[in-house]
């Protein structure tokens, strides 16, 4: 049996009187490529949320790793090693793609306050470490030669590419791409997938919630099909390309 | 990169030790050395505040009364309980650091106007209690007799030491805030400025590092407060009123939100012009400050520090090129 790195029990999340996620259940092993599909309002982003801890839970629990999270604050969660990106890209503009980066190298550094405004010598090593480990994910998505550029006048398909860098700084043991291809043309889909592989290369677990089927069909291990908050239906995409209820509410409409 | 801004702190350091030199050397423009004591007590206020509003993103209208409470801290604690004035300092600064998380804790959470509401309203009741706690205060006349400040048997009994000492003060926490901007938490500032979701999705606790920066912006301004109050050796609540809190977020402004050399120069700027260009306009001062900060609204949204650079800067490349 496959080791479970995140769990969900019964999770369910209304706003107001629209319930986005019904008492869903599913367990996901570690190292996969886990695709979330589901037509638009199904809930997907907000299952994102809420193992992020971006919202509560208004019933049901999450577990990574076997410990419960989903009362933890988010900056807790990224802490453990869940990392994420946003459907619309949430990069620091203000700052430069480099810097953009470092940040996710917040949590595995510690200087406080004193340290860096006295600059001390432990500070100053920790900073040599944030800015080589920094650069080191911008080339690991291919990105390096771009550090000084602000984030903000990036074009869209590499500001994607950019936010998965900084998630991916964070060293997580999972990572949610939330739509990573929404906006990229289909080179870009193409590098983007051999990226995801990438990372899963790592021993890093991807949750990829996407609206390109080829890029589900093709990179995912498991698919899990969501549908007005309830699970659809899940397993290979093969099993889900082939579900009758699945073509009818989501992948009939669509071609690949 | 470091060597340069470490040779602009350097030319800065030259110019502050010899401007009372050649300022006092003429007799016209003189006390011109008293504005500057004056000019550095507002830049530790401004600097706090370029970190809270320019870096974190964070607006405060309380900054007076965060000055005004280090400055009754020292003027009470010295003058009714006679306690040495550095003890007395030092306390106000952490009196003033535990007041405003307490404020901060709550406050910190709204955002925007709602914010800037929060801080007005806290202000309003410090400098009510100001006026009204009179034993203490001595209400709207104000506390009188305090002393020079002072360690041991070192006193400031000169304008020139308080000028020195003064600026030397800026100059430490000018370095400090510098160094602060340039490491891991003042990232962390700039990413809850731009997306504090995302800021959260990096492992940044947004909220403590907003109360963090919030306490050292007031712990300054209460540093000010105290050199304020054993400076001019009375003080009254009228000091540390609203007005004052906008002058500090204009001066701010003026300078560029997110520089700390803006601070320090925006803070000369406007108290230059306050003091001395602009006294017999006095009536009108608000109305000049709020032309001023139209034109820089409309025209140098980043303020005059960072355009100038910019300018220099590419003056430069063209040169160059
Ligand atoms: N903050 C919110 N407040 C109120 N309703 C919300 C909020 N967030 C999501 N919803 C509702 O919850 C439901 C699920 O939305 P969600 O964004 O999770 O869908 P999704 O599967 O990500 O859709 P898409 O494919 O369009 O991104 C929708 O009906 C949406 O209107
Ligand atoms: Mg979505």
């Amino acid at each position: 049996m496959d080791r479970v790195i995140l769990k969900l029990e019964n999770v369910t999340r209304q706003f107001g009187g629209v319930t986005a996620l019904s008492g869903i259940n599913y367990s996901i092993p570690e190292g996969i490529i886990q695709a979330i599909i589901g037509p638009n309002g199904a809930g997907k982003t907000t299952l994102f949320n809420c193992i992020s801890g971006m919202l509560t839970l208004t019933s049901g629990k999450i577990f990574f790793n076997n410990s419960r999270i989903d009362e933890l604050p988010a900056h807790q969660i990224a802490t453990l090693g869940v990392s994420r990106t946003f459907q619309h890209v949430a990069l620091f503009k203000n700052m430069t793609v480099l810097e953009n980066v470092m940040i996710g190298r917040h949590t595995k550094s510690k200087s406080g306050f004193l340290s860096c405004g006295l600059r001390s010598p432990f500070m100053k090593r920790e900073e040599k470490e944030i800015k080589e480990r920094a650069r080191h994910f911008l080339d690991y998505v291919g990105l390096i030669g771009e550090e000084k550029v602000m984030a903000g006048s990036l074009p869209l398909g590499k500001q994607k590419i950019l936010e998965i860098a900084r998630a991916l700084a964070t060293e997580p043991k999972l990572l949610l791409l939330d739509e990573p291809a929404g906006g990229l043309n289909t080179t870009e889909t193409e590098q983007l997938g051999d990226l995801i592989e990438k990372i899963r290369e790592l021993g890093i677990t991807v949750l990829l919630v996407e609206h390109d089927m080829n890029l589900v069909m093709e990179r995912s291990d498991r698919v899990l099909v969501l549908n007005h908050g309830t699970v659809l239906a899940s397993g290979t995409p093969k099993d889900v390309k082939n579900n009758e209820k699945v073509v009818e509410v989501y992948l009939g409409s669509m071609e690949f | 990169m470091k060597g340069k801004s470490n040779f602009v702190l350097l030319i800065f350091a030259i110019a502050i030790a010899i401007f009372p030199v050649v300022v006092g050397s003429v007799q016209s423009i003189s006390h011109y050395v008293d504005v500057m004591v004056f000019a550095g007590i507002f830049a530790l206020v401004s600097m706090g505040l370029s970190l809270l509003m320019g870096y974190a993103g964070q607006i405060s209208l309380a900054q007076a009364a965060f000055m005004g409470i280090g400055a009754y801290a020292s003027g009470i604690l010295t003058t009714h309980f006679g306690w040495p004035s550095s003890v007395a300092l030092v306390c106000g600064m952490i009196l003033t650091g535990a007041v405003a998380y307490v404020i901060g804790v709550p406050s910190l959470k709204l955002k925007g106007h709602y914010l800037a509401m929060a801080t007005l309203g806290f202000g309003m009741i410090v400098h009510i209690v100001f006026n009204e706690e009179v034993n203490l205060t001595g209400g709207p006349s104000g506390l009188v007799g305090i002393e020079t400040l002072g360690l041991g048997n070192l006193r400031l009994e000169s304008l020139y030491a308080w000028y020195y000492f003064v600026w030397a003060c800026v100059v430490v926490f000018l370095i400090f805030c510098l160094n602060l901007v340039k490491s891991r938490i003042g990232r962390a500032f700039l990413a809850i400025h731009a997306d504090e979701r995302a800021a959260e999705a990096m492992g940044v606790s947004v909220s403590a590092y907003k109360v963090k920066v919030f306490v050292l912006s007031a712990m300054m301004a209460s540093l000010a407060g105290s050199l304020y109050a054993h400076y001019v050796e009375f003080i009254n609540p009228s000091s540390f009123n609203l007005m004052w809190s906008i002058r500090f977020v204009l001066m701010v402004m003026v300078g560029g939100l997110q520089s700390l050399w803006g601070a320090v120069f925006g803070t000369i700027f406007l108290t230059f012009l306050s003091n001395e260009w602009l006294q017999v306009f006095s009536e009108f001062e608000m109305l000049i400050y709020g032309v001023i900060l139209l034109i820089i609204a409309l025209f140098i949204p980043r303020g005059l520090v960072p355009a100038i650079v910019e300018t220099i800067r590419r003056r430069k490349f063209a040169a160059k090129s």
